[in-house]
């Protein structure tokens, strides 16, 4: 239809531009975060409308078609995924994001012309591709389809340089010939690029990647607008290019990571240490009565969580646990790890859920000086982030990560379900020592014995 | 509109999508990555008009399939990130 005269088109997508502004910097504060996703939303109702009423469109039952069956896949799965999983969800979403991106450039490839415009499509179909296949595959890491540390293929670094060396002439050819079949060509070499890219990520920093990609397909979105000759998929997606860039950085810097360190720090070796075999050393395993006079008679703890807690949905019983110990004079604080779990915040957001006060949680930094007046540290379902290696062992992939010191708390209980390595794959050589009880089991139903126990002391 | 026009509008857009991000704490590194997510998939009027101007059946079949890609992303992304928004309502007003 073409009910709207360009003047109108132009201010309704300016409209939706300033939305994305708002919804990004509202976002990055608590207290707006809600309300800014819901204006980014409302931004791209008004574009979507616009653009049906502005453009002369054939086929347009079957795009609404189209967008319902989309609709109709992703709402329910919004829905319905459990706080766990969230993170694999927010991959695959970016990844379609980035194939969708892909297919509109090479599209759009036949009624391009002009130096700037060609290069625009190959960027977007190869980026597209890259961040299609690669969040795929960060989707399997998380969702555990397949193994969580880092794979290295025989001649890994060859393969990497000979895909990065296809793309590179695809590109020129594309530019040089305009052809759509090389294009398509350029987003399969893209595929397998994106695939070579995440395969050596390691557990441990697949969100980081995901927010890599997040960016790219910002980046890809804003070429597929300099395409098409549309300054609201341009700008929207450089925001997301941009902010993306940022807080991938901030990210990685919470974990003192650096970005090509954990691009490429596998293929260089070295960041492949730790074993996921089982060590049959001893270790101290007691029952939950024992952990419960260690809680019960400790002036202070630290509750370190981890993803354990969110598998088990144990945040309830926890907070139950600490408020009971509470009652009995002793303090408890939660030393909140940035990365604990699987994604930034995940037990900030687990424990508000379960109404522990937003002043009980204190973060790394302010949490660690305390830990040496600490009579317990309770670690529940957590690994990695109170791993020693990350200080002690350069060879170990987290080295370098700041942990949670509960090794300087006179006592440690970890709450697990086995002796299986975290999602790093590293044995904790904290387990093996003689400071440090183990009691074995799942989050929940462990702090529900011992919760018991302590009310019955 | 031109080719340098569009480029200024990209190099105005970097900096803006630095500027407003740039004091962000940890706990919303994820809501804000999936916040952006669901922004890119803005790609949907992108490949809505590319359907709606194809001229022949794999260009229109290729353009539905990113239709509904694109579609999943933008739905999907907002809503993903409202929930996990969800869990920090009811602190706000005691902060």
């Amino acid at each position: 239809m073409n009910l709207l005269p360009t003047t109108w088109t132009g201010l309704l997508y300016l409209f939706a531009t300033v939305c994305f502004i708002l919804a990004l910097r509202g976002l990055s504060s608590p207290r707006t975060a809600r309300r800014g996703n819901l204006i980014g939303a409302f931004g791209a109702l008004v574009a979507m409308v616009t653009v049906f009423l502005s453009t002369a469109l054939d086929n347009v039952l079957l795009i609404l078609i189209a967008i319902a069956v989309g609709a109709a896949i992703a709402v329910p799965v919004s829905h319905r995924v459990k706080m766990t999983a969230m993170p694999q969800l927010v991959a695959l979403f970016n990844g379609v994001g980035g194939g969708a991106a892909a297919l509109v450039a090479l599209l759009e490839l036949r009624s391009s012309s002009g130096f700037g415009a060609l290069l625009a499509v190959a960027f977007t179909v190869l980026v597209g591709a890259v961040s299609f296949a690669g969040s795929g595959v960060t989707f399997a890491k998380l969702q555990e389809m397949m193994t969580t540390r880092p794979v290295l293929l025989p001649g890994q670094r060859w393969l990497m340089g000979a895909s990065l060396a296809a793309a590179l002439v695809l590109a020129a050819l594309v530019l040089a010939t305009g052809q759509t079949w090389l294009a398509a060509v350029l987003l399969v070499v893209g595929l397998v690029a994106g695939v070579l890219l995440v395969l050596p990520v390691g557990g441990a920093d697949v969100p980081i990647a995901i927010s890599l990609l997040n960016a790219s397909t910002g980046l890809a979105v804003a070429a597929s607008g300099f395409v098409l000759g549309n300054v609201l998929l341009l700008v929207g997606g450089t925001l997301v290019g941009a902010s993306g860039t940022i807080l991938t950085q901030a990210m990685a810097a919470a974990m003192g990571r650096s970005v090509t360190g954990i691009l490429f720090g596998a293929l260089k070796g070295g960041s492949t240490a730790g074993s996921t075999a089982v060590s049959d050393r001893p270790v101290r395993s007691s029952s939950a009565e024992d952990v419960a006079i260690l809680l019960g008679y400790a002036g202070r703890v630290v509750v370190v969580p981890g993803y354990g807690l969110a598998v088990a949905q144990a945040q309830h019983t926890m907070a139950e646990l600490a408020s009971t110990l509470e009652t009995r004079g002793t303090e408890v604080i939660y030393g909140i790890h940035p990365v604990a779990g699987r994604m930034p915040g995940h037990m900030n957001v687990l424990l508000a859920e379960a109404n522990v006060p937003y002043e009980a949680l204190e973060e790394m930094d302010q949490v660690n000086p305390k830990m040496k007046t600490a009579d317990v540290a309770l670690v529940v379902g957590a690994n990695d982030v109170v791993n020693p290696a990350a200080e002690t062992s350069p060879g170990s992939p987290i080295y370098g990560m700041p942990i949670l010191k509960v090794s300087d708390a006179q006592q440690v209980v970890f709450l697990k379900r086995s002796m299986r390595p975290g999602f790093a794959g590293i044995e904790n050589e904290l387990l093996y020592e003689p400071k440090t009880t183990l009691l074995f089991g799942d989050a929940k139903e462990s702090l529900t014995k011992v919760l018991a126990a302590v009310k019955n002391l | 509109m031109d080719g340098v026009a569009l480029l200024t509008i990209f190099v105005l857009a970097v900096f803006v999508g630095f500027e407003v991000v740039s004091k962000v704490s940890s706990t919303l590194h994820t809501p804000l990555m999936s916040g952006a997510n669901a922004i890119h998939g803005i790609i949907l009027l992108g490949s809505v008009i590319v359907a709606g101007q194809a001229d022949s059946t794999w260009v229109l079949v290729v353009a539905l399939v990113a239709v509904v890609l694109a579609t999943m992303n933008l739905v999907g992304g907002f809503v993903v990130t409202d929930r996990m928004l969800e869990m920090f309502k009811g602190r706000g007003g005691e902060r």
